[in-house]
């Protein structure tokens, strides 16, 4: 049984870990806390189990899920830059109106996958067992997502995009347009976060309107617990090590709940997390104050 | 050169807080002029430079580089020939990357940004040997993070970066202001003989009058948004600081209450 858990959690976590690498693309790189995922995850599960369900092919569904998530990025990106949005709202915006825009997608609530031919089914085909389709895809998909991302950060394009996150006045003094490299940013990150959407949902077999509910949270979370454990040191390191961090999260869920967690409460036990992880800084700060000041009080 | 004619600049129009910053201001710069900015708080200095550099647009007026207009051009889209170096040593670098990696993206100003290689080992070389000039041992430090770095090491960085692809025109603006004097000096120093080796024409706005009578063939001085002297060559020589400030006062009508301008004597 134990195996059983942690198996699905790699699974999950490797399928999971494509949106996570696309949270850090824009939180991390762009500085920008972008809320956009929340819609955008759902998004490219709608788009693809569609397609499924209306007679595709699987791989084709996933790239189209792929596109649609590059173009509701890019509208984010737009309504920042052109109109002046503030970022998080920006992503908010985005966010609301995805809802409406999948359940039209889907015609409805939610689809069910069963029985269907998806990218693991196609696979299966070569005589590989369920699980072992599921990790070989994911496997796949994050290390090319791993390797992508460390190159394009490491071109010319990339450069320009690391340092609008850094310091946005200096590149643009040599000449970089910023509000087209979070467009680009932000296209490329919502693309990333739709593939492991539709990922997703031919692994579960169903898509619904409200999978999406708290997935930057989760995304967050997935990157801290990432960047904590396994190091920043280099921008290799750091995508392998986010790319781990969700897997970590998604075992740390199955543990939790194998403890007695409810289900229902699990969207809290994230926003601890990250909330912990956000303001360990600044406890630190306060907790050596306020110790530093008791070791006064013994001196004198 | 640069030709910049009767240019107008107002902050918050049509509110109480409405400003005039620059107040019809003309200047022409011939190739390898070195001209230094001097004037008191709110006199429209950084601003005459952040109009020049496209940081914001003006209401009325024309800024011209050899023959092109500059008006309609977007920061960005002038930066592909313009050096800037800011007065806060933070600005001018990005201090999650390594110092080659920004050198990098300093020698692609202007340049559209492709999916080549950021940095290549070439390039790697020449930094070295540039970085060597500032005389600072950074060039045993390239693949350091910038923000390891000291203010100091920071603005000769920015320097060098403003400078490496060597630009039509150079925008200091009050670079050494937030450095300590000695270390002020050496980026001083610096620039001039940067400036010098590559003859780039250039806009030093400085609160420092000695700094600006020492450096540089031209001398002007801002004040309510105008440039109320301009002293080139011969006249800039023979100027002290005393001159500087009893033609201020005479100038513009005005007694000195200006306490930077008065400390910086």
């Amino acid at each position: 049984m134990y195996l059983n858990i942690l198996l699905g959690s790699v699974e999950q976590g490797l399928l999971y870990s494509i949106m996570v690498l696309g949270v850090y693309l824009t939180f991390r790189v762009l500085d920008y806390a972008d809320l956009t995922v929340d819609g955008s995850f759902p998004l490219g599960a709608a788009v693809a189990a569609i397609l499924i369900v209306s007679g595709h092919n699987p791989l084709f569904a996933t790239l189209s899920a792929i596109a649609a998530g590059a173009v509701a990025g890019m509208i984010t990106g737009a309504l920042h830059t052109q109109f002046k949005i503030a970022p998080l709202l920006s992503g908010i915006l985005s966010m609301i109106a995805l809802y409406s825009v999948n359940l039209r997608v889907m015609g409805r609530a939610n689809i069910s996958l069963l029985r269907q031919n998806t990218v693991y089914t196609q696979l299966a085909g070569l005589g590989l067992s369920d699980s072992w389709v599921v990790i070989a895809v994911g496997v796949i998909a994050a290390v090319g997502m791993v390797a992508v991302l460390w190159w394009f950060l490491n071109t010319e394009l990339g450069f320009a995009m690391r340092a609008t996150g850094d310091n946005a006045q200096m590149i643009r003094s040599l000449g970089v347009n910023t509000n087209a490299m979070k467009i680009i940013g932000l296209s490329i990150s919502n693309a990333m976060v739709a593939f492991s959407g539709a990922l997703v949902t031919q692994y579960q077999s169903f898509a619904d309107v409200g999978m999406g509910i708290g997935m930057i949270v989760v995304g967050l979370a997935s990157v801290i617990i990432g960047e904590v454990l396994f190091g920043t040191t280099t921008i290799f390191r750091t995508l392998v090590a986010v790319a781990m961090g969700s897997v970590v999260y998604r075992l740390v869920i199955a543990i939790v709940l194998q403890l007695g967690l409810k289900p229902t409460d699990l969207k809290l036990f994230t926003a601890l997390i990250v909330t912990i992880a956000l303001a360990s800084p600044i406890m630190k700060g306060k907790l050596q104050v306020a110790l530093g000041r008791r070791k006064d009080g013994h001196n004198a | 050169m640069l030709k910049v004619k009767s240019v107008h600049k107002t902050f918050n129009i049509g509110s109480v807080n409405e400003k005039t910053a620059l107040a019809g201001v003309d200047l022409q710069l011939k190739p390898g002029d070195f001209v230094t900015v001097i004037g008191g708080n709110g006199a429209g200095k950084s601003t005459l430079l952040n109009v020049i550099a496209g940081v914001f647009h003006v209401e009325a007026g024309t800024i011209c580089l050899d023959g092109t207009i500059l008006n309609n051009q977007a920061e960005h889209q002038r930066a592909g020939f313009m050096g800037r170096v800011f007065q806060d040593p933070l600005m001018g670098t990005a201090a999650t990357m390594t110092i080659e990696e920004n050198l990098a993206m300093a020698l692609r100003r202007g340049q559209r940004r492709r999916l080549r290689r950021g940095l290549s080992s070439k390039e790697k070389h020449v930094f070295k040997e540039q970085l060597a000039q500032l005389g600072l041992g950074l060039e045993e430090r390239l693949s350091s993070k910038v923000g390891l770095l000291s203010g100091g090491q920071r603005q000769a960085l920015t320097l060098l970066m403003a400078t490496i692809t060597e630009p039509k025109l150079l925008l200091l603006d009050e670079h050494t202001a937030a450095l300590d004097p000695k270390t002020a000096q050496k980026v001083l120093r610096l620039t001039d003989k940067i400036i010098d080796e590559h003859s780039l024409t250039t806009l030093m706005v400085t609160h420092n009058m000695k700094d600006a009578l020492k450096h540089g063939n031209r001398i002007i001085m801002m004040h309510d948004g105008k440039i109320i002297l301009d002293l080139k060559q011969e006249e800039k020589r023979q100027a002290k600081v005393e001159d500087l400030l009893q033609m201020f006062e005479q100038a513009s009508g005005d007694e000195i209450a200006n306490d930077r301008l008065l400390l910086a004597k």
